[in-house]
């Protein structure tokens, strides 16, 4: 690709096909960080400068309450983040960054579904919560509000269930991971 | 006592010698207590002059720079001074006043958001959110600031907190679980970088701003071998332009035999330096024969641009020694690299640094370097500001100590050069300290003429004036058919009256056969001198390697 300085005109199939290294997958980040104000900005300041788009971002504390671990999801396939895990080693207020592999983790997701469902519909609705064990937590005449936990697999597979029954708001958390076995995150 | 007080005895126990700053309604507490502190301080006339004194200061001294400015508009114009040092690994702590904490994020007068505003360009930052934190949390940042990378340490200070009465005690222990730099690079694979080392048999020695703290240790490493060196625009001086075994600078506007060099080399050693996209070219067709040793105290920056074979992180001083016993131990055939000097040395002969000398009495602009070397018996600490003339000074001015050249190379700040030339004549005032600056640049923070002229800090400037905003004028000439857009700046302001104004002496330089002489006159007079030196208006800095080129085809 051509030098900014130069009169040379870009194409934007050459700006696109200028990326880095990419690993393919999905990228779970867990970050511990001391919790002080502004930490998450800079994190998340990080990825922005280098145009990195978060997928899910979970933060809460630890067993310690000075810590805070803030996880986060990328796809691997459209971004590089060996760079970005460096950058983020470089923050003061950073303690351990581990990218965890999907195969050595358990990582679990909250949503909340508020689904269409009056006659005919509730009871295939509730059937289909039952499957998924999502425990309805709110009904209304026209309305239930049912309440998944899982992988983001298990919740996509959920959603794409009761969406043709009319879907009327979703929430979801984001992932929140942890190592299998004895070692620590 | 006072937090602000207590801020004085923070900066009295980290060595703190002087202060460039500029006071305002937010920092007023601070200057109440600079009152009687007993720090120097230095009234700058921009608080961006006063950051790049700082800088300027740190790196000539090696020791933390300190600039001060209020809030809003004073913290706005130390970005580019904390930009600056950022893309330098300078260290400076700048402490910024902040609106009272009840008037933040009201939108207040004069209330900027400091810290969101440099948050991508500080090595680290903190908002004081509570008086007591204060004496911590400036300890930290000197530390933050000196040690691992050097950077840039924004402390924000609300002046209703600086007003707090709080009980002060001296502290010792900086203790930051996040922020443990690796200092002392890996044995073994220091082992490794011997090896390869030894049995290279086309080495390069690549060295940036990194080494410049290391330059002992680096002059020991190439000599306990005949090793070729070459430096980048910011390790000029680390390895003494005078020795047989230096190559030259590198990158853009090095010299064809270091360009050469790198293109051929069947191992680098890159020491402290991030393989810049000035210094690589085309990234593509770098160096295509090169194995990589990389040595670098920030672990971010191995395989950045460049993948690194045999990396080792830590500090070059505290590595380069181990690496040098190493490979003595090795006991490598000298030998091994007779031809690979002699390449080298066929390049040195058949591409000295050169250009056409006028016939007449006009003065080339390589020539005010030469001439500026002659002057100063190649002793002087040489300050540039960002254009053609730091690229031409880089070249002819041969450096044989660190920290004697004091230029921006990552950020590229035109302006940069008269009050880093200020700082460092402050930092080391028994040197003689020249600032080699532009008719664009000098421009840029040329109101620090009076802080010089008013605390009798004798810098000598050396405007190289071709009328032009002359580097871009030289891209517009050879890569943008010759249309030259925005780049003349005509004879505009007359510098002689402009130095007079500002209380320095101004002279006139447009002869090339009394040039040295009128320069040491200039060296000799006392007080802030600042000398016009006419030059030939179209001059190009070569040789060059040519935007999206590789090294091997450098032009000119």
């Amino acid at each position: 690709m051509g030098e900014p300085g130069t009169k040379e005109l870009l194409s934007l199939e050459e700006l696109e096909a200028a990326g880095s290294f990419r690993t393919g997958r999905k990228h779970i980040v867990s970050i511990l960080v001391e919790n002080k104000p502004g930490v998450l900005t800079r994190i998340t300041g990080l990825f922005a400068r280098r145009g990195f788009n978060i997928d899910t971002l979970a933060v809460g504390p630890t067993d310690d309450e000075t810590i805070s671990r803030i996880t986060l999801t990328l796809d691997g396939a459209v971004q590089s983040i060996d760079q970005v895990t460096k950058q983020l080693h470089k923050l003061v207020n950073v303690l351990k960054i581990r990218d965890l592999e999907p195969t050595e983790t358990m990582a679990r997701e909250l949503a909340l579904f508020k689904i269409s469902a009056d006659g005919a519909a509730r009871a295939e609705v509730m059937q289909i919560c039952e499957i998924f064990r999502a425990k309805i937590v709110d009904v209304s005449k026209r309305t239930l509000v049912a309440e998944v936990t899982g992988t983001q697999e298990k919740i996509d597979a959920f959603e794409r269930l009761v969406r043709p029954f009319g879907l009327v708001e979703m929430a979801r958390t984001g992932e929140i991971a942890i190592a299998r076995g004895r070692t620590e995150t | 006592m006072r937090a602000v007080d207590a801020l004085m005895e923070c900066l009295k126990a980290e060595g703190v010698e002087v202060v460039f700053g500029l006071p305002g309604g937010a920092n007023l507490p601070t200057y109440d207590a600079f009152y009687d502190a007993g720090i120097r301080h230095i009234l700058v006339r921009h608080e961006a002059g006063g950051g790049h004194a700082a800088e300027g200061y740190a790196k000539a001294t090696g020791k933390v720079g300190v600039a001060m400015g209020t809030s809003g508009p004073g913290a706005t114009n130390l970005v580019t001074p904390i930009c600056d040092a950022m893309m330098d690994s300078v260290p400076v702590v700048f402490l910024t006043g902040q609106v009272r904490t009840e008037l933040l994020g009201t939108d207040g007068f004069q209330e900027a958001d400091t810290i969101g505003i440099t948050m991508p360009i500080v090595k680290h930052s903190v908002l004081i959110q509570h008086p007591l934190e204060l004496p911590r949390a400036v300890h930290e940042a000197f530390h933050i600031a000196r040690t691992g990378r050097p950077g840039p340490v924004v402390v924000d200070i609300p002046t209703d907190l600086s007003r707090a009465d709080i009980p002060y005690e001296p502290i010792t222990d900086v203790h930051l679980p996040g922020y443990q730099p690796t200092t002392d690079g890996n044995q073994k694979q220091i082992r490794l970088a011997a090896k390869a080392l030894a049995n290279a048999r086309r080495p390069v020695i690549y060295a940036g701003g990194g080494s410049i703290g290391a330059s002992g240790e680096l002059t020991e490493l190439a000599t306990s071998d005949r090793l070729p060196v070459t430096c980048t625009v910011m390790g000029l001086g680390a390895f003494p332009a005078s020795h047989p075994q230096w190559l030259g600078m590198l990158g853009m506007h090095g010299t064809r035999t270091a360009n050469y060099a790198m293109d051929e080399a069947d191992l680098i050693v890159a020491i402290g330096a991030r393989f810049d996209d000035r210094v690589t070219a085309k990234l593509s067709e770098f160096a295509p024969h090169a194995k990589f040793v990389h040595i670098d105290v920030d672990p971010a920056e191995i395989s950045k641009n460049v993948p690194a074979h045999i990396p080792i992180v830590g500090y070059a001083k505290n590595i380069l020694p181990k690496l040098t016993a190493e490979y003595r131990a090795l006991e490598p055939d000298p030998g091994r690299l007779e031809e690979w000097w002699h390449r080298i040395n066929s390049w040195q002969e058949r591409y000295p640094l050169s250009y056409d000398d006028s016939p007449d009495a006009e003065i080339k602009p390589q020539y005010m370097i030469q001439a500026l070397y002659q002057a100063t018996e190649g002793d002087a600490i040489v300050c540039s500001d960002v254009g053609q003339h730091q690229m031409w000074a880089a070249q002819h001015y041969h450096f044989d100590k660190p920290r004697r050249w004091i230029n921006s190379g990552g950020l590229g700040t035109m302006g940069f050069g008269l009050p880093a030339a200020m700082g460092a004549k402050v930092g080391c005032p028994d040197d003689t300290v020249v600032c080699v600056t532009g008719d664009g640049s000098i421009q840029m923070n040329a109101q620090e003429l009076a802080t010089c002229a008013q605390n009798g800090i004798d810098v000598k400037v050396f405007i190289m004036n071709n009328g032009y905003l002359g580097m871009v004028r030289q891209w517009q000439e050879l890569f943008w058919d010759r249309r030259y857009s925005q780049v003349d700046t005509g004879q505009f302001p007359d510098f002689v009256k402009l130095a007079e104004a500002y209380g320095a002496t101004g002279m006139r330089l447009t002869d090339k056969h009394t040039l040295v002489d009128q320069m040491k006159e200039a060296l000799e007079t006392p007080g802030t001198v600042v000398a016009d030196v006419r030059v030939a208006p179209e001059e190009n800095v070569f040789p060059m390697i040519a935007p999206g080129q590789a090294a091997r085809d450098m032009v000119g």
